[in-house]
């Protein structure tokens, strides 16, 4: 059974990578792109320490093949700073603690940018739901949830 | 495993065909590959279906919504304005896990995995969906509430696929709304869901009526008793009584960790009421 030749942009870059049926997106990132700032947790949906954004859009990379980001636009957290320059998400998540382990984190920071990408004052009840599926055992969200939210403020110009 | 990408609906049903026992349809993916990862199913052909442009697109044709089944929850809840008709199915598709899961879960995925907690389809079965199925002999349409038989088993061939869902042209002054009851408040399983959807005449009572329960029978059910309590009357705290009670006396549940079969012939009863309340504020224009 031959590979999947896959085209496809990461982070604005064109790359091409060979993959097998059952190698999804995750598996594809870390072990042959070396991009390894999007974590495995859960492996099954639930975890959200795989998030990446597809075309514009949320998703766990754990739940989707390889093969599938064909022709489209994948975002991971390795694009998110620019170049030395953190992105203020990344800023206020050190301002405010909002990390321990730190495995969850890549995956809170693609969430809340899809989010403030998307709307750019959420309250907080709608930070709390759009993260609803990132999990973090350390900090208690409450951190989290203030970074974002502090982080949107300062995006704003507020 | 191969993995192929038809590009129209006959493609797909061809190699459905050709693939046998051996072929799985995938839409988001969010239940199958979860599947595979865990070996629960070894598919020896992946059949994505997303690529199919008819799949994934939300039409209106004389007030009735065609929603493809590859539509997925996020989409759903970003149309302008199938939201606004049919509140009741876009709330219980969007219960379907996070943010992320959102992004790729479908209403036809949450139906064909076969399970009768899955929350969009107590939503289309008080909605009055029809299933549109395509196989090798052409394309059919079923109520949504005849689709699934029990846990993981359907009555649609092996090498059909659902292609879209068929809501109705709504009367005025109708509505629809969906309640689950869970532990917490986000991203779990239904113990009980609930979708009613109604119309009201002119003078308040109610002309039309369908409720439906999840996680309370072997496959999410129509509770054909409501529409009988409540079709010619006005819904006052006593019809509500009535409601509830047609609603528990349809349940067959079993015991599991997530609810014991008392807990939820008791819960049908509370959530058929709250659901119908909902439904009849939107119907009255109050929400």
């Amino acid at each position: 059974m031959s590979k999947h030749h896959v085209t496809t942009k990461i982070n604005g870059d064109e790359t091409e990578f060979l993959c097998e049926t059952d190698e999804t997106l995750l598996d594809v990132l870390r072990n042959q792109l070396g991009l390894t700032g999007t974590k495995e947790g859960c492996s099954t949906g639930d975890c959200g320490a795989c998030s990446v954004t597809v075309d514009g859009r949320l998703v766990c990379s754990c739940l989707m093949l390889g093969v599938e980001a064909n022709g489209k636009s994948i975002g991971t957290i390795e694009g998110m700073a620019k170049g030395e320059k953190l992105h203020p998400l990344q800023e206020k998540f050190l301002s405010h603690a909002a990390l321990q382990c730190g495995i969850c984190t890549p995956g809170f920071l693609v969430a809340a940018k899809a989010l403030l990408d998307k709307n750019p004052d959420p309250s907080e009840t709608e930070v709390r739901y759009w993260l609803a599926g990132n999990l973090c055992r350390c900090t208690g969200y409450d951190k989290i949830v203030r970074a974002v939210m502090d982080a949107a403020a300062e995006m704003r110009g507020a | 495993m191969r993995y192929e990408a038809p590009a129209t609906v006959d493609q797909a049903v061809a190699l459905l065909s050709a693939a046998g026992p051996d072929g799985r349809v995938m839409a988001g993916g969010t239940d199958l590959l979860v599947q595979v990862r865990t070996d629960v199913l070894d598919p020896g052909v992946i059949i994505d279906i997303k690529g199919i442009a008819e799949l994934r697109q939300i039409t209106e044709e004389a007030g009735a919504f065609r929603v493809g089944a590859a539509v997925t929850g996020a989409e759903l809840k970003e149309h302008p304005k199938l939201k606004s008709v049919w509140p009741g199915v876009v709330e219980a598709a969007n219960l379907i896990g996070s943010t992320q899961v959102q992004g790729r879960a479908t209403m036809g995925g949450n139906l064909c995995n076969g399970s009768p907690a899955a929350d969009s389809v107590p939503a289309l079965i008080a909605a009055g969906a029809k299933a549109v199925i395509a196989g090798p002999k052409g394309r059919r349409e079923v109520a949504v509430e005849d689709v699934m038989l029990a846990p993981r088993k359907l009555s649609i061939g092996r090498d059909e696929i659902i292609t879209a869902f068929v809501l109705p042209a709504r009367p005025a002054r109708s509505s629809d709304a969906y309640l689950r009851f869970i532990p917490r408040t986000e991203m779990d399983i239904a113990v009980v869901g609930c979708g009613v959807s109604l119309t009201l005449g002119a003078d308040g009572t109610c002309t039309a009526a369908r409720l439906a329960l999840g996680a309370v029978a072997e496959k999410p059910l129509l509770v054909t008793a409501a529409q009988d309590v409540l079709v010619g009357k006005r819904i006052d705290e006593a019809v509500l009584d009535k409601l509830g009670a047609a609603a528990s006396a349809a349940c067959r549940p079993i015991d599991d960790k997530r609810g014991t079969k008392e807990f939820r012939v008791k819960i049908a009863a509370v959530l058929a009421r709250r659901v119908a309340q909902i439904a009849l504020e939107r119907a009255e224009g109050k929400q």
